[in-house]
Parts: structure tokens; C-alpha cells; sequence
């Protein structure tokens, strides 16, 4: 049993997911310590292990050993339902048939049983990401941000300390990219939640991130300040993720 | 300009495609509407076809039949399908799931008649169902003939390919909706309304609609499981109005009867079927967290487990009273050797004149809109190849041969020309199925090589060794094996024209299984269910492929 630290969120010890694939199996193994109320930003190649370390926390993937504690709790037995996460990912996030409030209605009660104040909380919410009045619209006719805002509106409605964003804006344009992350920051700013973001785009680190977690190869390869890691030109990895600007003769 | 002579000719021999089918079809309804006229004329009412005495109890109650076990056989077809569907889309990984996948395929490719032996070896009296009946001391409650086995035959012909399409679509559901529901926390039921049911709703229309097409026009399962004029459908009844009655006047009130049935569910189908959506995906593996409680496994176990073994059972029959069989004595059977050899004449043919037949029109077409701005003949001759080609939905080949047999009949035995007719019915059958298969190809083909090679100048000869030949190999061979399974298994156009003289493998079946040498039967169905089979299966080969690669 190990002490609860507040300070900490999530905590990987020595986890090990292991892939049957082909040409050899892989194994990822990570250990790390996520700090609460700060937004960690997940990096590396693709293929280095990023989402299937979100998944783990999010409870999509069991770990082969080693233990995931989510708020110093062991999270082994918890279905992904009733983690203390909320879950978006880069597309595909609302059900296409139904319609934006009973998206973010969902949210709040997996049978859609809701009841006037629910309403007002959906309302509220589609306020806060900048989308008021947009209840009775249809996924397909909304743009690809405004989905990604609606979203966020269900995650807001579901008040779950952990948020994990699986590379939430790929999709998505530059100038929505933007919008989005500052839509992100002023909410974890008032919701003061813990946010887990995996990108492979190092604006998004430059812009959103406290601290960053650098994969290489399934392994937690660097795990620091965001600031620190931004000024790095070694190793290469890290190099050539920052954008690969030649070090200084 | 010998490019320009290649144009002219394959354009030549599109439009004499076109011409050719609607001479076929139309004469057949000339002959029937003459026949029938003649006939009202003849009768003291002369108020119209439709209040002749030919439209009489009989001929309302084979109507009213027809679509009572369409309706039926849909309902529980879909019925079945549903929960097949929904727990093979749930259960992504256990061992022998693609075969059972490829079981559902394979209905398809059997002939009807084959699958209707194995059906009475099951269902039958003597069949194995009943023997297990028998261990209770029950006695033999299961009476396959009539509406019972029409339904039984109906469900397993449509209920797999309904979890085929289901499957489909439901696999095209996003990965990310499963995890996103395990997120929220939305149980299985809710999962159901919110997620699977819109898809499956979208769907059922086409699927419900397509199956009561094909259940409405099935011919060769309702003659042999029928059982009787107490259960008999329209084709079925046009079928003995001409063969055993000799009541022209029947059979013709019953054709227009077919048509209109046949035209109405054609316009209902197109109404129905909803613009196939194709939404994208990241492609993310699908991952399901639902149905994870012993009770919901045990569930799922259960309906797949049943509905493999109502598709398998039948087949088994097949595969074991064959093998029972004296397949040694049929080898040496002269009559199986003749009917061996005209049923794969017929095939050949039928199969390389309707491939040959869509390959001029859809070239044809191909020709005619690639310019820019495509002139008025251009859209009437597409507009006619798509009708050309589902001509045969709408005049069901027994309605096409009931005309042919009027019209042939005053030149003397009508089976002297069986072997041409049969060949052009069932290059008609084929036709829909070989476009659907070439159109895509042929448009692609075009759209890839058309303009390098112009621009090169090969033309004529060198043009089909060099590039459509290899080009369009593949799709043209799966084609003519679809085709030609198609009409080696048909019993349709046979059973009104087959004589002494005019046997095919499936006739010969047919009679054998009517004077009781079931051993014979048993062994013939074995060898026609093989190669049918085998056929389809090299005639459907790239749409398994992408089954195993998705």
C-alpha cells in the first residue's frame, strides 16, 4: 500500500502492456507520477505508446503487470465507467444521430433519464464552450471544432476530476486548433481539473502544457517541466519532435 | 482513326445488347398480352382482361399466398437475423468466427433445390429433428411440407444474408462510440437503443425489402417444399398452369399478376433504400466493453450458436447422404453424363453471352458520358442499360419462359428450342449480378488507362491483349463464375421446357427426387452443391478478400 499523495493524480508503477505483434512482440513498460490540477502533455513518435498510455488510465487497456492508481486508488478492478476520467478523442466523440444536447445529456445520465435541472446544466455548459443555442443541431452539421467544443460540454457536464484528450485536435485547422486550446486552458483554469493531453504537435505543448511526459520506444523517456523540455536540443528525439532546429555551433 | 473504329464497334454491339434483351422480354409479353386478348375476346365479357372469369378464387388465393410467406419469411428472417447480427458485432474475437461469418455466405452460391433436400433431411419426416422428437416419444410432430417449409427454406436463404448486411453495418459503427460508451457508463440496453438500433433501423428497410423481393418470386423452394396447390405461389401456379393444366388463359392472368406484384415491390425497394452512408473512420480497432457479465456471453453464445447450426445442419445433410450415396454407379449413369454435359453447355454459354453482353453496354456507356457534356442519347442509353440489366427482376424468368412456351408452342415441341431459351433466360437472371460486378471495374478500368492508351494509340486487337485483358481479368472471371453458377443450379426455366430430350443436372435431380430414388438424388445434389459452391466462391472471392484484411 502506498501513502496517498494528493499532489499526485494518476501514478503508473512499472506497468507493462505487452503486443503480441509482428515482426516481435513489444512490450511498453511505464512508470511515471502525474501531478493533480496541471495540464501534462503527452509526446513522442508515433508508435512510441502515447495512446495506449491514456488508455490505461481511461481503462481501455489492463496492464499485463505493475499497477495504474488513479487519485491513490487502485484502479485494477474499476470499469472505465466509473473512473474518476473523462475520455475525447480525436474524432467520432458524439453519436452522429443524435442531436448535440442529448450528446452532452448522456453525460450526465447514461439512460438519458433527465429532469429540467439537467436541461439547464447542458444549457449552461453549451455556454461555457461557446455554443449556445446549438441544442438541437445534428453532429454532421456542425463543424469539426464545434464538435470537439460539444465535447467538451458532456466532459464539463460529468464533473470528473481527470480529463484525457486523445490528440483532440488533429482534426482540426489551425486557427480552431488555437481556439480550442485556449477554450481549454481558461476551462481548466475554473474547473482546476488534471488534464492528460497526447500530441504529436509541439505548438500544443508550447501553448497548453505545465509539464510534459516524452515517450521513446514504450518507455517514459522524459518527464519535466514544460519550459525545460522546450528548451532542449538533446536527445534527438526530443530534438526532432521540438521541430528539429540544428543546435548552435 | 482505329480507336475511333473500336468505339464504333463496341458502341454497335452495346446498343445491339439492348435492342436483343428488350426483343427477348418483349416478345414474351407480347406473346401473353396477345394470347390474352385472344382469350377475352373469345369470352361473352369483353369488358377487359381483369374481369375475365380467368381471374377467378384460385387465382386471388395463389396471389394472396405469394405475398403471406413472403411477409412471413421476411418478418422472421430479419427477426432472426437481429440478435445474430448484433452478438456477432459484439463478440470481435473468438476462434471460428470467420467461418461462421463465411457459413452465412454461404446460401448464396447453393441452388435451391439442393438446399431444399437438405432442408427435408432435417425438417423432414424422416428428417433428423423428427428422430430427435422420436427419442421422446413423440411422434414425429414436425411437418415440413407446405407453409412450414417454405419458411424454414425462406429463413435459411435470407436470415444469413441479413446478418451479412447487418454485420456490415454495424461494423462501420466507429471504434470510438464503444470506448466513448464505456466512458459514460451506457448499459447494454441503452447501447441498443442509442447506438445499434438507429443503425440496424437504417438498414432493415432494404434489407426487409430486398429479402420479400426474392421471397416473392422464389420458385424452385415453394415447388418442392409447397407440397401442393393448398401453398403454392404465383411463379409456381404460372409453372403448372402451363405444364400440367395446359390453362394459357391461367397463366397468363397469373404472369400479370407477377408483374405487378414484382413492379410495385421494385418501386417500393428503391423508395426504401436508404443512400448508402459512407462514414469515414480513423480506422481505430473496434474494442467493445459491453455485454462483459456471464449471462450476456452465455446470451450471445447461444444465438450464434443456434443460428450456425440452423445454417449448417442443412448442408451437413447434403455433404452425408451424398457421400451415402452410390456415387460410383451415378459416375457411370449415362443420363447423369447427358445432363452433365448440357448443363454445362448452358452455363458456358449463358455465362460468357451475359458477361459479354454487360461488358458491351457498360463499355458502351462508358464511351457515351465521358464526355464532358453527354448528349441526350448518351442519358437514354444509360438510362436503358439499368433497365436492361434488371429487366429479369421485374419479369421473373418463369413469366419470361410462360411467354416464350405460348410462342413457340405453334412451331411444334417446344423443347427443341429449350436449350436456346434456357440459355437466353438465364443470361438474364445473371445479368444484374455480372453488372453489379463489372460496372465498378469497367469504370475504374477506364478511368486508369482509357486516356494512355488513346494517347498511345493501341487500339483493336492489341488493346484488349495489352490492357483491358489484364486489366479487367479478374472481375471478368468472377463474373462468368457467378453467372455460370447461377444457371447451373436454376431449375426455373428448365421445369417448363425440360423433356426426355432435355435434361440439366438440376431437372434430372428433380425428377429423380419426384420417382423416389432419393439415393440418387442424394448424390446429385452432392456434386451440384459442390460446384455451385465452389463457383460462387471464386465469383465472390474479392469481396472475402476484404473481409479478412478489414
Amino acid at each position: 500500500m502506498t501513502t496517498t499523495d494528493p499532489t499526485i493524480a494518476v501514478r503508473l508503477e512499472n506497468v507493462a502492456v505487452r503486443f503480441p505483434g509482428h515482426p516481435a512482440p513489444r512490450t511498453l513498460l511505464f512508470d511515471a507520477a502525474i501531478e493533480s490540477g496541471r495540464i501534462t502533455a503527452i509526446t513522442g513518435a508515433s508508435g512510441s505508446g502515447k495512446s495506449t498510455l491514456l488508455n490505461l488510465v481511461a481503462g481501455f487497456e489492463t496492464p499485463d503487470a505493475g499497477r495504474v492508481s488513479i487519485l491513490g486508488e487502485d484502479a485494477t478492478p474499476i470499469p472505465p465507467a466509473l473512473r474518476p476520467v473523462s475520455v475525447i478523442f480525436q474524432e467520432h466523440n458524439l453519436f452522429a444521430h443524435l442531436n448535440v444536447a442529448t450528446n452532452v445529456g448522456l453525460g450526465i445520465s447514461p439512460a438519458l433519464k433527465l429532469d429540467g435541472e439537467d436541461r439547464e446544466r447542458i444549457e449552461r455548459a453549451l455556454r461555457d464552450v461557446g455554443l449556445a443555442g446549438f441544442a438541437r443541431r445534428l453532429p454532421p452539421t456542425l463543424s469539426g471544432g464545434e464538435r470537439q467544443r460539444v465535447a467538451l460540454a458532456r466532459a464539463l457536464v460529468r464533473h470528473r476530476p481527470i480529463l484525457l484528450l486523445d490528440e483532440p485536435f488533429a482534426a482540426l485547422d489551425p486557427g480552431l486548433r488555437q481556439e480550442m486550446g485556449d477554450l481549454l486552458a481558461a476551462l481548466q483554469e475554473k474547473e482546476a481539473s488534471t488534464i492528460l493531453l497526447v500530441t504529436h504537435h509541439a505548438d500544443d505543448v508550447r501553448r497548453l502544457a505545465d509539464r510534459v511526459l516524452f515517450l521513446d520506444d514504450g518507455k517514459v523517456a522524459l518527464h519535466e517541466e514544460a519550459d525545460a523540455f522546450l528548451r532542449r536540443t538533446e536527445p534527438a528525439a526530443v530534438a526532432r519532435f521540438l521541430g528539429a532546429r540544428s543546435p548552435a555551433p | 482513326m482505329p480507336a475511333g473504329r473500336d468505339r464504333r464497334l463496341t458502341r454497335t454491339l452495346g446498343v445491339a445488347g439492348i435492342v436483343g434483351i428488350a426483343l427477348f422480354v418483349g416478345a414474351a409479353i407480347l406473346a401473353l398480352a396477345l394470347a390474352a386478348t385472344g382469350e377475352a375476346a373469345g369470352t361473352r365479357d369483353t369488358s377487359g382482361v381483369f374481369d375475365a372469369p380467368v381471374f377467378d378464387a384460385y387465382v386471388w388465393r395463389v396471389a394472396r399466398f405469394t405475398l403471406i410467406q413472403a411477409g412471413l419469411s421476411t418478418l422472421l428472417s430479419v427477426a432472426f437475423a437481429i440478435p445474430v447480427a448484433l452478438a456477432l458485432a459484439r463478440r470481435r474475437s473468438f476462434i471460428g468466427r470467420i467461418w461462421i461469418i463465411r457459413l452465412m455466405a454461404l446460401p448464396l452460391g447453393l441452388p435451391a433445390l439442393v438446399a431444399a433436400l437438405g432442408i427435408v433431411g432435417i425438417w423432414g419426416r424422416q428428417g433428423v429433428v423428427n428422430d430427435l422428437f422420436a427419442l421422446l416419444d413423440l411422434d414425429r410432430p414436425v411437418a415440413i411440407y407446405g407453409l412450414a417449409g417454405i419458411l424454414v427454406a425462406h429463413v435459411f436463404f435470407n436470415m444469413p444474408l441479413a446478418v451479412r448486411l447487418l454485420l456490415s453495418g454495424l461494423d462501420r459503427i466507429p471504434g470510438e462510440y464503444w470506448l466513448v460508451s464505456a466512458n459514460l457508463g451506457i448499459s447494454s440496453f441503452s447501447l441498443f437503443r442509442f447506438i445499434e438500433w438507429p443503425v440496424i433501423r437504417g438498414l432493415l428497410s432494404g434489407i426487409a425489402g430486398l429479402i420479400f423481393m426474392l421471397c416473392a418470386t422464389s420458385f424452385t423452394l415453394v415447388l418442392t417444399l409447397g407440397g401442393g396447390p393448398a401453398a403454392s405461389t404465383l411463379e409456381v401456379a404460372i409453372y403448372q398452369a402451363l405444364r400440367f393444366d395446359f390453362d394459357p388463359p391461367r397463366a397468363i392472368a397469373l404472369s400479370a399478376l407477377q408483374i405487378m406484384v414484382t413492379a410495385v415491390l421494385l418501386l417500393a425497394l428503391r423508395w426504401l433504400t436508404p443512400p448508402a452512408t459512407e462514414g469515414f473512420t480513423t480506422g481505430r480497432p473496434v474494442r467493445r466493453f459491453d455485454g462483459r457479465s456471464r449471462t450476456a456471453i452465455l446470451a450471445d453464445i447461444l444465438v450464434i450458436a443456434l443460428a450456425a447450426l440452423f445454417v449448417a445442419t442443412p448442408l451437413a445433410s447434403v455433404l452425408v447422404s451424398g457421400l451415402a450415396s452410390d456415387l460410383a454407379k451415378l459416375a457411370l449413369d449415362a443420363q447423369v453424363h447427358r445432363a452433365l454435359a448440357t448443363s454445362l453447355g448452358i452455363a458456358a454459354a449463358s455465362a460468357a453471352l451475359s458477361v459479354a453482353l454487360a461488358t458491351a453496354m457498360l463499355t458502351t456507356r462508358q464511351i457515351l458520358l465521358s464526355p464532358r457534356r453527354p448528349g441526350r442519347f448518351a442519358h437514354v442509353f444509360s438510362g436503358s442499360v439499368a433497365a436492361g440489366t434488371s429487366l429479369v427482376l421485374l419479369v421473373p424468368p418463369v413469366v419470361i419462359g410462360a411467354g416464350w412456351f405460348l410462342l413457340l408452342r405453334p412451331l411444334g415441341d417446344v423443347a427443341r428450342f429449350a436449350p436456346v431459351v434456357i440459355t437466353l433466360i438465364n443470361t438474364l437472371m445473371a445479368l444484374p449480378f455480372v453488372t453489379r460486378v463489372l460496372a465498378p471495374a469497367i469504370a475504374t478500368h477506364a478511368a486508369r488507362t482509357g486516356r494512355l492508351t488513346t494517347s498511345l494509340g493501341i487500339s483493336g486487337w492489341s488493346r484488349i491483349v495489352l490492357v483491358d485483358g489484364p486489366g479487367l481479368r479478374r472481375p471478368l472471371l468472377m463474373a462468368l463464375s457467378f453467372a455460370a453458377a447461377l444457371s447451373l443450379g436454376d431449375l426455373g426455366a428448365v421445369a417448363l421446357f425440360g423433356s426426355q430430350d432435355m435434361v440439366t443436372l438440376p431437372y434430372l435431380l428433380y425428377s429423380r427426387v419426384g420417382s423416389y430414388r432419393t439415393t440418387d438424388a442424394a448424390g446429385l445434389a452432392l456434386l451440384l452443391g459442390i460446384v455451385c459452391v465452389a463457383l460462387t466462391i471464386l465469383g465472390t472471392a474479392r469481396e472475402s478478400l476484404r473481409e479478412r484484411t478489414s
